[in-house]
């Protein structure tokens, strides 16, 4: 029988997908035995520290760890001078495309500090104590500089420069000065002038949205353990252990197979675990103490100098007709990536208007460095932001021309069809279902309470596919090992078991999903992108698609008939007419029993960089109540609305919608990093960077449609990501529903709100019109 | 100077030699390998290290190892009693209240505290009981729907 792995399979055939199953490492995370980062030991573990700059900007005129290395109990002390000196700008093929100098420059700083929190020494020590003690004796001669950290400062011709090599890219002729703009990007559809002109109605405003972090409940964590013949072991949390692998053999001399790297289990990512920070430290500790490292990092130092995303500074500009069709959209996004180039801007801008089918779209975007920890990816990097400013603006045109927001947004959704701005044309999706089964949904009629206000927002993100391989092996009992190689955050085992019995025609319990190590697998991509139902899960189709046409053939060798007239159903070899019903059928526990006498050991594998992502897209419904005397935002009741293409597992799916919206709230209304005129970050810690907690939210109700993605046998689409992107605008706009005040700094926190309530007392109400006429 | 210290960990009699200024979490998971207790934060603001300590819900990293002389402490390792999971173990796990699941234990002792204090809590006293643990994975949406199925449960038990 020949199976096209790419077949789609229809909805009535599907016994497991849809289904709600407990997931495999389920019962390990419920009863306290599931290991993660920080739960690893190792005979003879040292403790590793890092010493870490107290500077935004600073020269280090030199590094004395004498005193710490003749402390007792102190068994390596590395700076940047255990490190090479990358001077190339080699890209490594991660998330956020980082530069291999960048990676080292961050990891240990070398000449300057250029962040507060920005590592300048380890010690690996035999205790915590004695390792915190060693830091306190290392010597750093700091020559203090000048710092930025506002992204509109650092862009100004008189900013402190972080990089003197610094020349910005993409304007022509490229600039003979240093700045702090590492890049200048354009994306261009039509022509905006002539877009403005067919409006009735324009209107801009700016904006600027301060840092929030991941918040991954787990701090970076990690356990390193070199050997006297140049081999190693690294175990650590994060979403991608196969470029944890490559960037620490880059940065420590080693061939890449001989550093072996197993995923912990991780306490979440959020793409802030996608690159590394403390794992090359503590490689380099342990070759150098000859035994293992532990290193976690506290978090003070999570927030000080790992993660978070970018503070931005942008413009938007969008024109309307009376009859509501949305003529041109122009922005200018400015987006502060930290000490290093490599902000999220271009994901940015090339979403802005992603949800419009519009003709007419100019978005230019600056990649800016500041005195900050570098940015990393952030659920959906740089797309939150943007849709923040362009869904606020397109709320105040439909208020422009009197229009309900949804119907406004339908009458310009894109569709099939619709040419983006950012080069594609795109194929089915699910945005206008969205919008529609908003309008139509009783959140969106429901009755307000005085002080509440009620706004929606769509977004959008691209999905990703990447390398990806998986092993399917088949036990002497019929149950079956799935390996996959991508660090599971929630839920990615209990649905390749889904996919894996889905296709084999067996029960969820037969099969056992685990992340393998690097040693065992090809290359992976990280999770993230929101790639791993939709990549991980073709490859697990197409393993097991293998094992069932070589059972196929297997089963045709015994009953002596072509492997044509053999076929694979309810979880077994059956021949096909004209031999139907001649032989009994072969199960595959049958198969295992006799693997020996049939061709050896059972077992599928795929190895594919998965082409064909579809394009995702939500509509969320906020409600709020302001306190007007506080200044305080509640969220009253919240909606999530999104295209799945199919939902494997509707309850992650579900957890997906659910947890991107309420970072979406927190970062809209409380998260922020908040700097000292000092450069110092002022609130490193879960008390002042105020999270939302369990009391701070309703229930987020969820609709999950299903738009197939021609992409995807099973039509699956990526979800992770889309759900952080709507929540920014969709509660601002609803603070301007309730209080007529339109909010454009982020986030919404009391004092903020406040403030531009009293700024609002004092000047006449102009109504809901706020246009200018075109 | 290592103290000793004698306790009760999950029914069991336990001594362990302590630093005076390590906390009782370093001492639960560096000392007696018990890694389900989680830290987050070293702060008390997470709530990831919740455990009872004689019957009073705490943050283990804001109590020192030698406090812990003569009391009572339970910790995740000892929620489910060797016949099967706890109901809000099975309701977390079957209603998809964990995502990453580092959060997890701390919210599972926490629950048990609330829910062995008031059996019929409403949504808004869980969520306020629970407030002083973070999660980031899941909005919290189906882990206060957990708590409250599982309270249903045990009643009718």
């Amino acid at each position: 029988m020949q199976l096209d792995a790419k077949a789609p399979i229809g909805d009535a055939r599907f016994q497991q997908v849809g289904t709600r199953p407990v997931r495999p490492d389920g019962v390990d995370k419920v009863t306290g035995r599931a290991k993660f980062g920080a739960d690893q030991k190792l005979p003879g573990m040292l403790i590793g520290r890092v010493l870490r700059s107290p500077h935004a900007h600073a020269r280090i005129r030199s590094i004395d760890a004498s005193k710490a290395e003749a402390l007792d109990g102190v068994k390596a002390v590395v700076t940047c001078a255990d490190f090479p000196d990358i001077v190339s700008g080699e890209v490594m093929a991660v998330e956020s495309d980082e530069s291999l100098r960048d990676i080292v420059y961050n990891v240990m700083a070398r000449g300057k500090v250029l962040y507060e929190g920005h590592a300048v020494a380890a010690v690996a020590a035999t205790s915590a104590t004695v390792a915190r003690n060693a830091l306190s004796l290392i010597d750093v001669d700091y020559e203090p500089l000048p710092h930025v950290t506002d992204v509109d400062a650092a862009m100004r011709p008189d900013a402190p420069i972080l990089h003197e090599d610094m020349f910005t890219s993409g304007v022509e002729p490229t600039p003979d000065k240093p700045s702090n703009i590492a890049r200048r990007l354009e994306i261009t559809l039509g022509d905006v002038e002539q877009g403005f002109a067919e409006a009735d109605f324009v209107v801009e405003r700016d904006f600027k949205t301060e840092a929030a972090h991941q918040g991954y409940l787990e701090p970076q964590a990690c356990l390193a353990s070199f050997a006297e013949d140049g081999q190693a072991e690294l175990w650590c949390c994060t979403q991608g252990h196969y470029s944890v692998r490559n960037a620490c053999a880059r940065l420590l001399g080693i061939d890449i197979s001989k550093l072996r790297v197993t995923a912990s289990e991780i306490g979440g990512g959020f793409g802030g675990k996608t690159t590394v920070f403390i794992e090359p430290v503590a490689l380099a500790l342990s070759r150098k103490a000859g035994r293992p490292v532990r290193l976690v990092m506290s978090r003070d130092e999570v927030f000080r100098a790992t993660g978070p995303t970018s503070s931005t500074s942008m413009w938007v500009k969008a024109g309307v007709t009376k009859d509501g069709r949305i003529t041109a959209g122009e922005a200018v996004l400015k987006y502060q990536g930290g000490a290093f180039a490599g902000s999220p801007v271009e994901w940015g801008a090339m979403s802005a208007f992603a949800c419009y089918d519009l003709a007419h779209v100019k978005v230019v975007g600056y990649d800016v460095v500041a005195n900050r920890p570098k940015a990393a990816a952030y659920r959906a990097p740089g797309s939150p932001m943007s849709a923040y400013a362009v869904e606020s603006v397109v709320d105040e045109l439909a208020a422009a021309i009197a229009m309900d927001p949804l119907e406004l947004r339908l009458k310009n959704a894109a569709r099939e069809g619709t040419q983006a701005a950012y080069g594609p044309k795109f194929g089915p999706n699910g945005l206008v279902a969205t919008l529609e089964a908003a309008r139509a949904h009783d959140h969106y009629q429901a009755p307000l309470g005085p002080g509440q206000g009620r706004g929606v927002a769509s977004g959008f993100w691209f999905n990703f596919g990447g390398e990806t391989c998986v092993s399917m092996n088949v036990a002497g009992d019929g149950t079956v090992t799935l390996s996959i190689g991508t660090p599971d955050i929630g839920g990615t085992r209990a649905a390749q078991c889904q996919i894996a019995a889905e296709e084999l025609g067996i029960e969820y319990g037969q099969v056992r999903a685990i992340v393998a190590d690097t040693s065992s697998l090809g290359y992976n991509d990280t999770t993230g992108g929101s790639r791993v139902a939709f990549a991980v899960g073709m490859a697990t189709i197409q393993a097991a698609r293998a094992i069932i046409e070589d059972l196929c053939g297997r089963a045709a060798k015994i009953w002596d008939i072509s492997p044509d007239a053999v076929v694979w159903e309810a979880g077994a070899a059956r021949p096909a007419s004209p031999n139907a019903g001649d032989f009994d059928p072969l199960t595959l526990a049958d198969f295992a029993k006799a693997a020996a006498n049939t061709g050896g050991p059972i077992a599928g594998h795929s190895e594919i960089n998965a082409e064909g992502a579809g394009i995702s897209f939500g509509t969320h419904i906020a409600d709020v109540e302001v306190d007007v005397e506080t200044g305080r935002v509640s969220v009253t009741r919240y909606t999530v609305i999104q295209d799945a293409g199919k939902a494997i597992h509707p309850g992650y799916v579900e957890g997906q919608y659910q947890g991107g919206a309420v970072q979406g709230i927190g970062w809209a209304l409380n998260e922020e990093y908040i700097y000292g005129e000092d450069g110092r970050l002022q609130n490193p810690g879960f008390l002042d960077y105020r999270i939302p907690v369990a009391s701070d939210v309703p229930m987020i109700d969820t609709v999950i449609v299903e738009v197939p993605n021609p992409g995807h046998p099973y039509g699956v689409r990526g979800v992770g990501e889309t759900p952080i992107v709507p929540p920014l605008a969709a509660v601002a706009n609803a603070v301007k529903d309730a209080t007529g005040v339109r909010m454009t700094t982020l986030p919404m926190s009391p004092p903020r709100v406040l403030q531009a309530l009293d700024e609002a007392k004092d000047v006449p109400a102009e109504g809901g019109a706020e246009g200018s006429e075109g | 100077m290592s103290r000793h210290v004698s306790t009760t960990v999950n029914g069991d009699a336990v001594d362990f030699l302590c630093e005076p200024e390590e906390t009782l979490l370093d001492v639960l998971r560096d000392r007696l390998a018990l890694t389900g207790s989680k830290e987050g934060c070293g702060s008390g603001d997470c709530g990831a290290c919740s455990v009872m300590l004689d019957g009073r819900l705490v943050c283990s990293c804001l109590v020192l190892g030698p406090e812990a002389e003569g009391r009572d402490i339970e910790t995740i390792e000892g929620m489910a009693d060797g016949k099967g999971l706890h109901p809000l173990q099975r309701h977390f796990l079957e209603q998809a209240a964990l995502q990453c699941g580092i959060c997890t234990p701390g919210f599972l002792v926490a629950a048990k505290a609330l829910l062995d204090r008031d059996p019929e809590p409403s949504e808004t006293e869980v969520r306020y009981w629970l407030a002083g643990n973070l999660c980031r994975c899941t909005g919290y949406d189906k882990i206060v729907r957990a708590v409250l199925s599982a309270a249903a449960e045990m009643r009718e038990a």
